[in-house]
Parts: structure tokens; C-alpha cells; sequence
């Protein structure tokens, strides 16, 4: 069972308290109503899904409730670094290279 | 007596402490202390299974987990009977109860011994390659001809009535093995003070000290500073020391899986014991130290009951005070096979000679056996064993050819060398490392924090080991936080030496194609079936693994997996490395289910959520229906009345008079703040900022993709204050929706939301005397039309008690939910049961709520839609703001093919008959005359009697739906075809005029 920090908590919890909600940074558009369908498709069904880093949303279910973001290597299931919903994707990993 | 082979005087235990016991029904006596199997020996019994496959005669191999023969059926009573048990591993309690397996009509005489005879039919891929044809003849036909004739133990066939426990811990060291290397690091680490958490499976520590008699350390005996030194452990409060306990499985960021045996060895445990107990640990640092598994000689009928491996022959002497025969030979590829010997020789056992396949290995255990009158052959091999159901005779070649020699025996005790056990490692992810010199994987490239110490290692030599596991142990406490350390390491006085040895298959085994030479002893694989699975075309070795199934039994390899891999690797002209390692995978040994599940079965396996208002219906007589993790009441059935009487009942009485039905269950959410409507408007289909408080609408909830997710009645108490409710289902999910929405997409919307499903209890009275029923409790609410239309909601008392009184209707009678707080639910219900008995009014359940929905063409949402259905295609245009701009689901919505001609759509369906009641889920084709497959356009979604209607109704999902009214449809079933009619989709009522009448 993994150890997940959330950045709201500020402590490491058991993976059992949280749940994965999918690829993050994807915004919804503030006009989505006059979106293309290629601009929708690309908002609704088109993920990354790398093999290494993977950015993506989890929930604090049985904790604080909250959403946040996660940076995890999907090769080992480590997470580099967590934070919270609204910041900016991290420019640098701590423990990553490039 | 404790047996005829038990030495006086010998092993650890008082030989004067006697267990009965019984094997096959035949009763023996034991020693406490003993295991089943060092008491089987004791007794002179070798013969203990029949083997998987071919049904050969098997013995006991080894004196610990790795144990792939010997497994038994443990009984205690009818229900608590346990298959595959390992003999090596039970403890002896007075009075068990052991059988043997896969045998038939006894174990002596097996009639499925002639699959041993038929052998060349079985070779490996024998099933993949025989039992291909006819195909339907697999599942009917051989595969259970196929189980019944392999397989070992009888699995129970009643609930077990043990009961199990389970513990979360933390520590800063973990330290898995209890050998000397592991008590080693436990002192280092336990010293500086951090906690430490020192396991192993045996019932006692010390490991391979167990039979190393040549091992002093601190001027003691190896054993007994073992016990010292845990005796010492377990005395600190920062030392947790568990016995009888197998890691058995390494997980993510250090979480340990461990299984502890906690009343199997007992006589007669008391029931508040529980028999095994779940420890999920999680560790700052985690040393392994796992020791190492003996391997055996691979030659011509190795199998034979009497040949084991050679510290497994060490054990049962110098521990347990038991002679593996009178007259034993030694085939070894090492020098710990001496050992064995020396021991063996000096308790007066004969043994008959050595047989060493190397050509001039030196040494002062060689030296010892020779002193000792031992006859010692170098350079020859053992290529085959004599006896049936007990080996009888070794015949022994030099490894080049030539004379071969018969030599009498009765057991032989056999050590190709010393495999590390890396099996906790590589769960790690760790990867191995294959050590050339010593031909042994060895812990490579770490994934986590750990470290391995000792022989799993790769380590040889006690006193290395000790010097490696106690610096270990001081480092991992120091990496978890230690401060100071302030013991003194262990000084190893004498150790023994026993590295190196052979892999692969030894002259003995072939290359002829006749010979049986094991390498899996569980699975039936000899070293032929290996050649053969790579002259088929098998390279790599997870292929070669799973053709031949070498490793792939309950032992999981322990001592098959190098040899198998040298053979291949020989066979393909490869060097080992190349071939590559299988994965080891957890569990280390079996774990019962009953560890994992643990308290969590019968009633504890899920929650169930039970309403306020359950403990009438209970008393009512009412039948419950499972909603997720609800109960609800399904029908109240009077005496006498079945489910379809007792709906009709209900259904008649709520549209004649009235009827009380538990909307508890129904998913309540308070959308609270200055932004709650414009929240509102973002997260539902429906308009929302011109509601009038007071006032409630019928809300659609859309997943961004457009499609149906979520529907309910939302009531407007406040500008500011919304009463949501949902599916009863759909509760925990549509939370998680909007707070996801709240939280990430609109985050600049003031708005806090509250789940309020188990705040309140939710009565809904329905029915012409509805109003009724409900006024003369109520205080505080206008009751009549104009003040309280359909569609609307009040805050006042009833029965003295805070409500939301709703006016809305899921029946399409006049109607009203009573909203009261939950701990008053029962009370106010039966004070509303008291009035409506003056009406004739009736309870309902979810069967009648059902059938009164549709008679009114209502949706449910996951019934009559499925996650592809638009608001368009369930009719319920009407719903969606036309002129918002935004809300989730708007864009999907508008894709192409949500908009496209022929979606399928909800409308009713009238079969031509109306006594028949479709069945939901049937498929509706066009023309029940053209060819299978039919082109099937939809599907029936609902469907039940109406006694109201006086006839079937059913709401269906068809393709293009709404151009269809009045043309015929055809339901083909087996029992023939059913006409249908394409109809709108309310059945009673049409204008809707009872809603407010």
C-alpha cells in the first residue's frame, strides 16, 4: 500500500484514504458550449498515459476531502511530489532528472 | 515411546513429553515439540502423498516451508479441515488428526498410479496439446475428468468456524528471519533503542543453527545463544518478537505483510484465540534476512520416499532427536552433505557412503568423515534409486560411465548446495544479480529501503554473516533515527563452511527420455519435460515455466527454480544470466483466506445501512430488497399473500386511498452559499436562479460527456439554500461529482455542500388522502392547493418535530415527502400510520414505488438509462435550460452522434396480450421472421403488471422510438415471440390531473 502526502493534511496517509481522479491540468473551458469537436475530444477523451511521469488528480476521500495533484512515475508507483489544486504544473522534480 | 527411530538423549526436547497423534487412522506417538513430520520419522513412516501428477509414492524432503511433498490434510472437526498442509510446517499437538491426499483407495495402494505407467502420454503440454477437440468437450467433459484425477488436498466443503484476527504496525526495523543473521541485526538495531519488529516462521529462533552443531558463538552453542539472545529481545519494550510468523509479502514503500500462526499448534485452542492473526507492518527499514534454501540431487527416481535433502536429515537429528534410517547414503555436490554424515555416524547410524560428484574436493569435513570410517567416493554419481514406496538402494556410476555399483540404503541424503532465498527481495522490485563464481542470484539493484544479510545474501560463513547482519541492523537504525548505539556484536567462535555445490541435472538424470529425475517434486516435472518444453521451441524461461509448470505449485520453486533454469539454459546453449530469473511473487508460502478476510465476512463483510423507520417494517413483516448497501422494504405481504398480490394491493390502495412508503434511502445534499444557484445552474441541465424559495423542480444531472448521470427533486428553502436529493444509489458518487466540479473547475463559486442523507428520514404519504393523513399532525404549514401546490416546500413542525415538508409525487397521486430528523423517523412515521389507518392508507415498498413510476412513464436513472442516454432520448428535452450558456454536459450534448436521427429512445411498449409481462432486458427486433442474428433496435427497460392499468406496462430504450408510436414490435423469447406496441410512455393518468387532485 503506497504512502500518499497530502498537501493540504501536510502528512503521509495510506493509499486506502484516497482515491485517483484522473489525469490533472486538463481545464475546462470557460466557453466549452462553442468548443470544436476536435477541441472537445481533445479536453474530454484524450489522456497521456505515459510510461514515467504521470500528472494526475487524487482525492483526500477519507481525510480532508480535497482534491489535489500528484506527480507519479508510473514505472515504479512512486510519487515525486504532491500539491495543491490550482497551482501550476512543478517546473522542476525533486529527484528527476531533466 | 515416542518411535523406534527417536534417539535417546538426542534433539531439544524432553523425549519423556508425548503427544498422540494419528496418520491415515493409524495412531503414533510423538513428542511435544515435534513436527508432524519429525514425528512421522520418528515412527519409521517416510511415506506420506501421492504426487500430482502421476500419483508416485512421495516422502518428506525437507524440515521446513520449502517442503513440496509432504502435504496433509489437518482435521480437527468437520468443519475446520485444512488441505496441503505441510508437514515440515504443522507442529505436533496431542491428538491430531492427519490424512494423507490425492490417493485412492489408500496411500500404500493408489490406483491413479497408473498415470505413473502411462507417464510418456503426460509429458509437459500434454493438456495444452491432447484436450483440444471437440471444444465443448473441455468444460463438460476432460477438464473435470482432468481435475479429479490431479490435484492434492479436498478443499472444506463447510464455513470455517475459526476466526481470525488482523493488526496494523509500525516500526523503524524490520527484521525478517530469525536465523543468526537476523538475531544479529534485531540486537543492533533493538540496542540503539528505535522499534524493532523480529520475525520468523519457526516455532523456534535460531534458523539453520537448528542443525549447525559445529556453530559457538559468544563461547556458547549456536542454538543456545539464539535463545538467549531472543530471550533478551523480547525482554526490551521497543522489541516486538513474533514466532510461528512468515513475511509473506513485500509491498509498496515498505509494507510487509506478515501471517502468524497463532493457535495451529495447540491442542485444544479456546475459541478466544484466533487461529491466525494479519500483520500489516509498515517499516522505516526492512532487513532481510531469509537465509537459504537447500537444493537436491536431480537424478533417476529422486523422488523416492526416504531421499530428502541433507539438512533437512541434520534437523530431524540434532533437533528433534530423530533418525531419517538405519542405513543412510549421502549424495552431495557440497561439502554440508558431510555434515550430515559426521552427525549422523556419531549418533550410531550406519552410514553406508558418500557419494561426491566432484572430482578432488579437499577440506576438513572430508577429512572428519574419512576419520570417522566413512567410505568416500569422489567423482561419481548416483543414477538412479532402488524401492518403491520406500527407497531401498542407490546405484552409483562414475560421472563419466563405467561399472556401475548397487548399494543398499534406506534413506539418501542428498545437497546440490545452497540456494539464497532473494523471494522477499524481488517482491521489493529489488533485481537479482547473478554471481558467476558461486553460481547463485544475489540481491542486485535495491527499489526500497532494505538491505539483505546473511546467506540470502549470498554471504557464506557464520562469522561474515554475523559481522554483515550486525552492522546492518546498526545502520538501518541509524537510518531510521537512532542516536546512539551502545551494544557489543556477537563474537563468532566456530562456524561451518558450506558454499557452492551443482545446478542443474546431475548424470543421473537422462539424456535418455525415460527417466524420471524431479526437478519439481509438487508439480510432477522431471528434467526431460524441461529439455522437451525448450526443443519445442520454448527460449525464454517464463515460457519454458509455464509449459512444463516447474514452479508454478504451492511451493512456488523453492527448490526447483535454479535447477529448471540451468537445465533450460543448458539445453539452449545459453549462459544463465541470459536465460533470466522468473519473477517471485507473493504470497512466500500459501496464506489461508481466512487471514486476509479476518473479521470482514458474514455480517461484516459490507456495511448495511438499515433506515430509521426499519424497525417497523421489520415488525410488519415486511420483505427487504438489498440497494447497494441498503435494506429496504421490498412489499409488506398481509398472511397469506404472495410478492404479486401484495404489490397489486399496495399499488390499488395508494391510488384509491393512500400509502406510506420509506424514502430514506434517497440521496440528500444541502447546497448551501451566496453562489448556490449559479453552483446550481453549472451542475444541472435545469434553470435554477429564477426558482422561487419555497418552490422545488425536477433537476438532471449530466456527466460532462452529455449523457443521463443523475436525477432527483430539488427543493429551494433559501436565495441561498438548496435541498438536493438523489438517486439512492447515486448519492455518494454525485457528491464526489460536484465537490470534484466545486473544488477544481469552479472554484471561485462561494458555496459549502453537506451529504444530509442520514440527517433526515424521508416519509412519503401519497395518495387522494395524502393532504389527510399528513394536516392534522402538521403545525405551522398552510396545507391547502393554493398555499402549498405541487412542486413546492415548507419548513414547519410535525408531530411537534422540525420538517421539510415536500409537496411532490413519485406516484402521481397527489403527494407529499415529510423530511424529519432522523432519530424522530420511526415515531413520526407511526404517528402518520395511525392516521392513515383512519383512511384505509397502506405501507408500499420499492416493488409498488416501481410500478407506480412507471404507470406514470417516471424514469430511473441506471434502469430506464444507462449511461448512454441524453436528456433528448429519455424525452426530457424539457428540462434542459434552453438558454443557458453553460452547465456540465452542454458541450457533449452537442456532439454529433448525440444529435444524430435513430438514437435509441425511452417510450412505452403495450404487449398485444396484456397479461403478458415482458421480461426487462429483452431485446426488440423489427421483424421476427429474418435470419440470426437479428438486428436487434432495442431493448425493454421496465416492465411490470398494472393492476391499476388492468394490464402489462413496460417502458423500453428503441432505436428511433418516438416515430414509431402504434407500429408493431416483436420481443422474440424462447418460449416464442411477443407481440408488442409502440406507445407513449405514460400509462395512467395522462392528462395529470391527479397530481393536484
Amino acid at each position: 500500500m503506497l504512502l500518499i502526502r497530502c498537501p493540504y493534511c501536510e502528512e503521509e496517509r495510506p493509499e486506502l484514504e484516497f482515491r485517483n481522479a484522473g489525469e490533472a491540468h486538463i481545464a475546462r473551458s470557460a466557453n466549452i458550449a462553442g468548443e470544436t469537436d476536435d477541441d472537445f475530444e481533445k479536453f474530454f477523451f484524450i489522456r497521456s498515459n505515459p510510461k514515467g511521469i504521470i500528472y494526475e488528480r487524487w482525492r483526500h476521500m477519507h481525510g480532508c476531502a480535497r482534491f489535489f495533484n500528484a506527480v507519479r512515475d508510473t514505472v515504479t508507483d512512486k510519487f515525486v511530489m504532491t500539491y495543491k489544486a490550482g497551482e501550476p504544473k512543478p517546473s522542476k522534480l525533486p529527484g528527476v532528472a531533466k | 515411546m515416542s518411535g523406534a527411530f527417536r534417539i535417546p538423549g538426542a534433539g531439544r526436547f524432553s523425549q519423556a513429553k508425548t503427544a498422540r497423534f494419528s496418520f491415515d487412522g493409524q495412531s503414533y506417538a510423538g513428542i511435544e515439540g515435534d513436527t508432524l513430520a519429525s514425528a512421522l520419522l520418528a515412527n519409521g513412516v517416510h511415506l506420506v502423498g501421492r504426487s500430482f501428477k502421476y500419483h508416485r509414492p512421495r516422502g518428506i524432503l525437507s524440515a521446513g516451508a520449502e517442503e513440496p511433498n509432504a502435504l496433509v490434510e489437518i482435521k480437527r472437526d468437520a468443519a475446520r479441515k485444512t488441505p496441503n498442509v505441510r508437514a515440515t510446517v504443522q507442529e505436533l499437538y496431542d491428538g491430531l488428526d492427519a490424512q494423507s491426499q490425492n490417493r485412492w483407495p489408500s496411500l500404500s495402494f493408489d490406483v491413479g498410479a497408473v498415470n505413473d505407467i502411462a507417464s510418456p502420454l503426460f509429458s509437459a503440454g500434454f493438456y495444452y496439446k491432447t484436450f483440444m477437440w471437440p471444444k465443448a468437450a473441455w468444460k463438460s467433459l476432460y477438464e473435470p475428468k482432468i481435475r479429479a484425477a490431479a490435484g492434492l488436498g479436498v478443499s472444506p466443503d463447510q464455513p470455517d468456524s475459526d476466526h481470525y484476527s488482523s493488526r496494523y504496525a509500525h516500526c523503524d526495523v524490520l527484521v525478517l528471519g530469525g536465523g543468526a543473521a537476523g538475531i544479529a541485526a534485531a540486537l543492533a538495531a533493538a540496542e540503539t533503542g528505535v522499534r524493532v519488529i523480529l520475525a520468523d516462521e519457526q516455532a523456534e529462533f535460531g534458523g539453520s543453527l537448528r542443525f549447525e552443531t559445529g556453530a559457538k558463538i559468544d563461547g556458547q552453542d549456536g542454538f543456545a545463544w539464539a535463545q538467549a539472545a531472543i530471550a533478551r529481545l523480547s525482554a526490551m519494550d521497543n522489541v516486538r518478537v513474533l514466532s510461528r510468523t512468515t513475511a509473506f509479502g513485500y509491498y509498496a514503500q515498505n509494507f510487509v505483510g506478515l501471517v502468524e500462526r497463532v493457535s495451529d499448534h495447540l491442542s485444544a485452542p479456546g475459541h478466544d484465540l484466533a487461529r491466525e492473526r494479519l500483520w500489516q507492518v509498515r517499516a522505516k527499514r526492512v532487513v532481510l534476512a531469509s537465509g537459504a534454501i537447500e537444493r537436491h540431487m536431480v537424478f533417476a527416481d529422486n523422488d523416492r520416499p526416504g531421499i530428502m535433502l541433507a539438512g533437512a536429515a541434520r534437523t530431524y537429528l540434532n533437533h528433534y532427536g530423530v533418525a531419517v534410517g538405519k542405513n543412510v547414503g549421502i549424495y552431495t555436490a557440497n561439502d554440508s552433505a558431510y555434515a550430515a554424515a559426521i552427525d549422523l555416524k556419531k549418533a550410531g547410524v550406519n552410514v553406508a557412503a558418500i557419494v561426491d560428484l566432484r572430482d578432488n574436493p579437499t577440506g576438513p569435513v572430508i577429512d572428519e568423515a574419512r576419520a570417522l570410517g566413512i567410505e568416500v567416493n569422489f567423482g561419481r554419481a548416483v543414477i538412479r534409486a532402488g524401492g518403491k514406496l520406500r527407497v531401498s538402494s542407490m546405484t552409483v556410476q562414475p560421472k563419466n560411465g563405467g561399472g556401475e555399483r548397487t548399494i543398499p540404503v534406506d534413506a539418501i541424503l542428498m545437497s546440490a548446495g545452497w540456494t539464497p532465498s532473494v523471494h522477499l527481495f524481488s517482491q521489493s522490485r529489488g533485481k537479482v544479480a547473478f554471481n558467476d563464481e558461486t553460481k547463485r542470484f544475489v540481491p542486485g539493484t535495491y527499489a526500497q529501503d532494505c538491505v539483505s544479510v546473511g546467506a540470502c545474501n549470498g554471504t557464506d560463513g557464520l562469522s561474515a554473516t554475523v559481522d554483515e547482519a550486525y552492522a546492518a541492523g546498526a545502520k538501518a537504525a541509524k537510518d531510521a533515527g537512532a542516536k546512539t548505539a551502545k551494544g557489543t556484536k556477537p563474537k563468532v567462535d566456530a562456524s561451518e563452511s558450506w558454499s557452492r555445490g551443482m545446478l542443474g541435472a546431475a548424470p543421473g538424470a537422462g539424456p535418455d527420455t525415460t527417466v524420471k529425475a524431479f526437478v519439481d517434486f509438487q508439480n510432477d516435472v522431471t528434467a526431460k519435460d524441461i529439455r522437451q518444453a525448450v526443443h519445442e521451441g520454448m527460449r525464454s524461461i517464463e515460457h519454458v515455466k509455464r509449459f512444463t509448470t516447474n514452479g508454478m505449485a504451492t511451493d512456488q520453486g523453492k527448490t526447483s527454480n535454479m535447477h529448471g533454469l540451468a537445465i533450460a539454459a543448458e539445453t539452449l546453449g545459453k549462459p544463465i544470466p541470459e536465460v533470466g530469473l522468473t519473477t517471485f511473487r507473493a504470497p512466500y508460502t500459501p496464506v489461508t483466506f481466512g487471514a486476509i478476510v479476518s473479521h470482514a465476512r458474514g455480517p461484516l463483510f459490507d456495511p448495511t445501512r438499515k433506515t430509521a423507520i426499519h424497525p417497523w417494517a421489520e415488525a410488519q413483516g415486511a420483505v427487504f430488497e438489498d440497494v447497494g448497501q441498503w435494506k429496504r422494504a421490498w412489499y409488506f405481504p398481509n398472511a397469506g399473500e404472495d410478492m404479486h398480490a401484495a404489490v397489486d394491493r399496495e399499488c390499488v390502495a395508494v391510488r384509491k386511498t393512500a400509502g406510506l412508503f420509506d424514502a430514506s434511502t434517497l440521496g440528500k445534499i444541502e447546497v448551501v452559499g451566496p453562489d448556490a444557484a449559479k453552483f446550481m445552474e453549472l451542475l444541472y441541465t435545469n434553470p435554477w436562479e429564477k426558482l422561487e424559495p419555497g418552490r422545488c423542480r425536477y433537476g438532471i444531472m449530466l456527466r460532462e460527456d452529455g449523457f443521463i448521470y443523475d436525477d432527483g427533486v430539488v427543493g429551494r428553502l433559501a436565495p441561498d439554500r438548496f435541498h438536493v436529493t438523489t438517486t439512492t444509489g447515486g448519492a455518494p458518487r454525485v457528491m464526489n461529482h460536484m465537490e470534484d466540479y466545486l473544488q477544481t473547475e469552479f472554484p471561485h463559486l462561494n458555496v459549502w455542500l453537506t451529504s444530509i442523507t442520514e440527517q433526515w428520514a424521508v416519509i412519503a404519504v401519497q395518495g387522494p388522502k395524502s393532504r389527510d393523513i399528513i394536516a392534522p399532525l402538521v403545525e405551522g404549514i398552510d396545507m391547502s392547493d393554493e398555499a402549498l401546490p405541487h412542486m413546492s416546500v415548507r419548513e414547519g413542525k410535525i408531530c411537534g418535530v422540525p420538517t421539510r415538508l415536500f409537496r411532490m409525487s413519485f406516484t402521481g397521486e397527489r403527494g407529499f415527502e415529510v423530511n424529519v430528523p432522523a432519530d424522530y423517523g420511526q415515531a413520526v412515521w407511526e404517528a402518520l400510520w395511525a392516521e392513515g389507518q383512519k383512511h384505509g392508507a397502506a405501507a408500499y415498498g420499492t416493488e409498488a414505488m416501481h410500478v407506480l413510476r412507471a404507470e406514470k412513464g417516471y424514469i430511473i436513472v441506471g434502469q430506464d438509462t444507462d449511461g448512454t442516454v441524453t436528456p433528448n432520448d429519455a424525452g426530457l428535452d424539457w428540462a434542459v435550460g434552453k438558454k443557458k450558456a453553460d452547465f456540465v454536459g452542454i458541450r457533449g450534448m452537442a456532439r454529433p452522434d448525440l444529435v444524430a436521427k435513430g438514437r435509441k429512445q425511452l417510450v412505452g411498449l403495450k404487449t398485444k396480450d396484456p397479461k403478458v409481462v415482458l421480461e426487462e432486458g429483452a431485446q426488440i427486433v423489427e421483424d421476427p421472421k429474418q435470419p440470426i442474428p437479428m438486428k436487434m433496435i432495442g431493448h425493454v427497460t421496465s416492465s411490470y403488471w398494472s393492476e391499476n392499468c388492468g394490464r402489462s406496462i413496460a417502458l423500453a430504450l428503441v432505436a428511433g422510438g418516438r416515430d414509431r408510436m402504434g407500429d408493431t414490435l416483436y420481443v422474440p423469447m424462447p418460449n416464442g415471440v411477443i407481440e408488442v406496441e409502440v406507445a407513449g410512455m405514460v400509462f395512467f393518468d395522462e392528462t395529470g390531473g391527479r397530481l393536484n387532485g
